[in-house]
């Protein structure tokens, strides 16, 4: 058993599960608007604004974020871990790497459901 | 027939600040011989060439180096295989520390096999006779047992050179699902409980360069991809 | 010499093949401070190498199966030179050790009720050979030795023992009594010399195949073991006697298991003829190695071999199907068709005699005690040494072994050789301490090579000895032929003496190593072909156009090679067995 504090959830099995259900929630997603952007050839910023007024949309939209937050970090904890072996610089980059993907997120929220 | 262009990784810590290619021409006579045949005539006109090698079938697992670029065993890799415009670049297994030549230590390898337990483990009490055991359980033990812990795999694996002290790599992963799926073997829930870490098992990205080299034609992906489901169905 | 480093263990074994680590085991599970030194790393052994399986009357094929079968097969199969005791206690412990095996995990194969699987090999057979063909060969598929060596390393890891992996010993240390007392080795990393102190020093170095050109021997079985004792001045015991495995692929030298002959194979001529009929007509090809083998010589010199040059025989397997060659033959599909670019479920195998193991060694009582004889022939066990596997001659294999009982013989006399060193310890031994002397002696051969400044190179001289030893002492031998050898010997050895290693380094020195291993090729050559010349008379493994016959009144004896004086004594067979009664030698026919 080799010890971690600053994996995501401290489990592989977790780290695993995780990154693969967020894919699939992030693919959905996307599929989802590529379809609907498909749908909708003369898209405008009333239709496209009024989609994302709907409850479901924004619950999905932060479903969505969520999942790339959590994705991105397994992954680029893993690139970290894999190819940064001084310490300090990796404990420093894992930190700008964490502060980057919260400030990301806590903006996404802020974008859905502010203005 | 012109003679055979063989370049071979050298280094002596005694001599060398560095290691260097060296240039060989051999004459093979046009046989196609095994690649450590081809050595072993080096090393008669440089005895100073080392190399590992035992029961030169394909076996014992010494002779694994790195062949015009692939991971493989000296012994059983005849030339007409490898050898490419007439050259052939002979280089130790790589990402192990090497002591000279092509002997690489392979200290850290065996220490990643150790830390599975390769060992059967069971806690009830032995019988007078064998344990029994169904062909359909031992045929779970086929493309298991047979590894020779050449190291191969390992050493062509990336997630293994990144870790090589946290990922127990393909070799050590092959192993221990030898264990779990030893239906004699009691110790599931500890072997899991060892594995379930970020580095251990989950490092494997599935690359599959084990399986391109592996020269006993097993699947250390596969096994690996059933240690995880095993951890799924044991933690859900 | 003071500046050299020592380790002292209780016992140091050394060999980390089957015998090695099985010894190993049982020293390591009783807390003794041991250690197994290796020139390989463990697995790498030639153990490793053994396909077929482990012959023992475990009663699965066959539930009426008794040992005293398997022992009166086996005595039958040494042609009466086998030590009925030792061939007693081997094949009445067998059992426990074939199931301690599988209890450790060896990966058996199996039969639908779940026991060990078992094919039958040759010389086996039922009630004392009134019964018919038995099926006694416990099998791992065609990777027996392969699972039975990694079961043991792993054990060996679950129980802590010490390694001392890719050391050499370069020679055993006496005291000033005799005693063997430790060795000499070096540590190939990086060229240390160490002194090794110990109260029990076990040989389980292997054989030495590699003596001949043609062997299915690994390259790393030089009879380490036999020359560092030869050098001490052991006897060694029955060393005329070699194996010819009848089934090595023809120029490659790689075995093919008796197995295939086992699961159904059988040998063809080149007239398509399945000639063991005419040779053996009831076992035919699962009558004994040394039996095979020469008939298959007769057929090639008759003019019936197959080939351009007429020189192997064809082993046939196509019709044993795909299904049970992928099943129990896997390892052989895949070396005949790397080794002799044939796929065996289509085309037969080119296949021919070559050597594979050395029924002689040091000879040992069931102990593994090392046995010398005083000045009266009388045995007199050597203080501190003990030998277990192909290097010792307990005897169980007599003048000829048969099939599967190398890796029986491995298990058990290994075993054996832990469990009593246990206990001789427990009881207290105390021998003197080497003198600064004593270790001097034990240096003279690595100096030698260490100052030698010119002088012929290592790999030419070996060839010449392996093919001394091809063409004066192989399967078919007569006087003048070995006369000569022994003569083409003693000239080679004087040149070995004066032979050159170039390169003086000492990291990972391979070259040092083969230079050290020559001198034991040589010992072990010497006393094979002296031996060998001695025994005037035909029986098992050694052949004589001139003695044609077995000379039960003369020669129904061990021979003993003395190194000293260079001269071959004898020494008793064993035909005292404990619990049955003897068997008395009879014609030996299959």
């Amino acid at each position: 058993m080799v010890t971690n504090i600053t994996s995501f959830s401290r489990s592989g099995l977790s780290d695993w599960i995780i990154q693969r259900a967020s894919a699939v929630v992030m693919a959905l997603y996307t599929v989802f608007l590529v379809v609907y952007l498909l749908a909708h050839p003369q898209l405008d910023y009333a239709t496209w604004s009024g989609l994302f007024e709907q409850t479901w949309m924004r619950i999905f939209s932060l479903l969505a974020f969520v999942s790339l937050a959590a994705h991105a970090w397994v992954g680029l904890w893993t690139v970290t871990t894999d190819y940064i072996k001084p310490t300090a610089i990796r404990v420093g980059t894992q930190s700008v790497i964490i502060i980057a993907i919260f400030v990301f997120l806590v903006w996404g929220i802020q974008v859905l459901w502010g203005a | 027939m012109s003679k055979l262009q063989v370049s071979l990784y050298r280094y002596n810590p005694e001599t060398d600040s560095a290691p260097y290619m060296q240039e060989f021409e051999v004459d093979t006579q046009g046989r196609d011989l095994m690649v450590l045949n081809l050595l072993e005539m080096i090393k008669e006109d440089d005895s100073s060439v080392a190399f590992r090698r035992s029961c030169r079938e394909g076996v014992c697992g010494s002779d694994g180096m790195n062949m015009n670029g692939k991971n493989g065993l000296a012994c059983i890799t005849p030339l007409s295989e490898v050898v490419k415009n007439n050259k052939l670049v002979l280089r130790p297994l790589p990402g192990l520390p090497v002591i000279r030549d092509l002997v690489v230590d392979m200290a850290l390898f065996y220490k990643q096999y150790e830390k599975i337990q390769p060992y059967l483990q069971n806690d009830t009490p032995a019988p007078a006779i064998e344990r029994l055991q169904s062909p359909e359980e031992r045929d779970k033990l086929d493309g298991l047992y047979e590894c020779i812990l050449c190291a191969c795999c390992s050493t062509s694996c990336p997630s293994f050179w990144w870790n090589p002290e946290k990922f127990v790599g393909p070799a050590g992963l092959l192993q221990s699902y030898r264990f779990l799926a030893d239906s004699r073997d009691t110790a599931t829930q500890e072997r899991l409980s060892e594995l379930e870490d970020p580095f251990s098992v989950f490092r494997c990205r599935g690359i599959m360069n084990c399986v391109a080299v592996c020269p006993k034609g097993l699947n250390p992906t596969r096994a690996i991809g059933k240690i995880r489901e095993m951890l799924l169905a044991n933690a859900t | 010499m003071s500046t050299m480093r020592s380790l002292t263990f209780d016992a140091i074994i050394i060999g980390g093949g089957g015998a090695g680590l099985r010894a190993a085991l049982e020293l390591a599970k009783s807390g003794k401070k041991t250690a197994v030194l290796s020139k390989v790393f463990p697995t790498r052994s030639h153990t490793v190498s053994a396909q077929g399986g482990i012959t023992c009357a475990i009663a699965s094929s066959d539930p009426n199966d008794d040992w005293r079968w398997h022992m009166y097969d086996t005595v039958k199969g040494g042609d009466y030179i086998t030590d009925q005791d030792a061939a007693e206690y081997m094949c009445s412990e067998g059992p426990k050790a074939v199931f301690e095996l599988e209890h450790m995990g060896l990966p058996f194969s199996r039969f639908d009720n779940g026991r060990i699987y078992q094919r039958p090999f040759g010389g086996q057979s039922k009630n004392f050979g009134e019964g018919g063909q038995a099926a006694r060969t416990c099998a791992a598929a065609d990777r027996t030795g392969h699972a039975l060596l990694h079961t043991l390393y792993q054990n060996n890891l679950k129980n802590n023992t010490t390694f001392l992996n890719e050391w050499y010993a370069v020679d055993l240390v006496k005291n000033a009594n005799g005693d063997v007392v430790g060795c000499i080795a070096m540590d190939i990393e990086t060229g240390e010399v160490v002194h090794v102190k110990s109260k029990a020093t076990v040989l389980a170095t292997g054989g030495s195949g590699r003596i001949y050109a043609s062997t299915t021997n690994a390259l790393i079985n030089t009879g380490d073991g036999i020359g560092m004792a030869l050098r001490a001045g052991v006897p060694m015991q029955d060393m005329e006697m070699w194996q010819f495995h009848p089934t090595g692929i023809h120029g490659a030298g790689v075995l093919v298991t008796e197995g295939c002959r086992g699961e159904g194979g059988y040998l063809v001529n080149k007239d398509g003829e399945r000639f063991m009929e005419r040779y053996a007509p009831n076992a035919k090809d699962l009558a004994g190695r040394d039996v095979v083998a020469r008939s298959m010589v007769m057929e090639i010199l008759e003019g019936r071999g197959c080939g351009e040059d007429g020189d192997h025989v064809f082993l046939k397997l196509d019709h044993l199907g795909e299904e049970v060659l992928s099943k129990r033959l896997p390892g052989i599909v895949e070396l005949a068709k790397t080794f002799a670019h044939v796929d065996p479920a289509k085309e037969p195998i080119p296949v021919v005699p070559t050597c594979h193991y050395m029924m002689g060694g040091i000879a040992t009582n069931v102990h593994g005690q090392a046995i010398a004889q005083d000045a009266d022939g009388n045995d007199q066990i050597i203080n501190g040494l003990y030998a277990c596997g192909e290097a010792a001659c307990v005897s169980v294999h007599g003048a000829n072994r048969l099939g599967g009982n190398s890796l029986l013989d491995l298990v058990v006399f290994g075993r054996a050789a832990g469990m009593y060193i246990e206990s001789a310890l427990n009881e207290g031994i105390e021998y003197l301490d080497a003198r600064e002397s004593d270790i001097e002696t034990a240096m003279k051969r690595i100096t030698r090579w260490n100052e030698s400044e010119g002088g012929e190179s290592v790999p030419e001289l070996k060839r010449e000895l392996q093919s001394i030893m091809q063409n004066s002492f192989g399967v078919f031998r007569e006087e003048k032929n070995m006369v000569e050898g022994v003569e083409k010997l003693a000239e080679l050895r004087g040149r070995i003496a004066n032979a050159h290693l170039a390169d003086k380094s000492h990291a990972f020195n391979t070259a040092r190593v083969e230079a050290l291993e020559l001198d034991n090729l040589m010992e072990v050559a010497e006393a094979t072909a002296i031996a060998a010349l001695e025994r005037k008379e035909s029986r098992g493994a050694h052949s004589r156009y001139d003695y044609p016959d077995r000379d039960d009144a003369n020669w129904l004896k061990h021979s003993m090679f003395f190194p000293g004086e260079k001269r071959v004594g004898q020494r008793d067979v064993n035909f005292a067995p404990k619990t049955v009664d003897k068997f008395e030698p009879k014609i030996r026919t299959y």
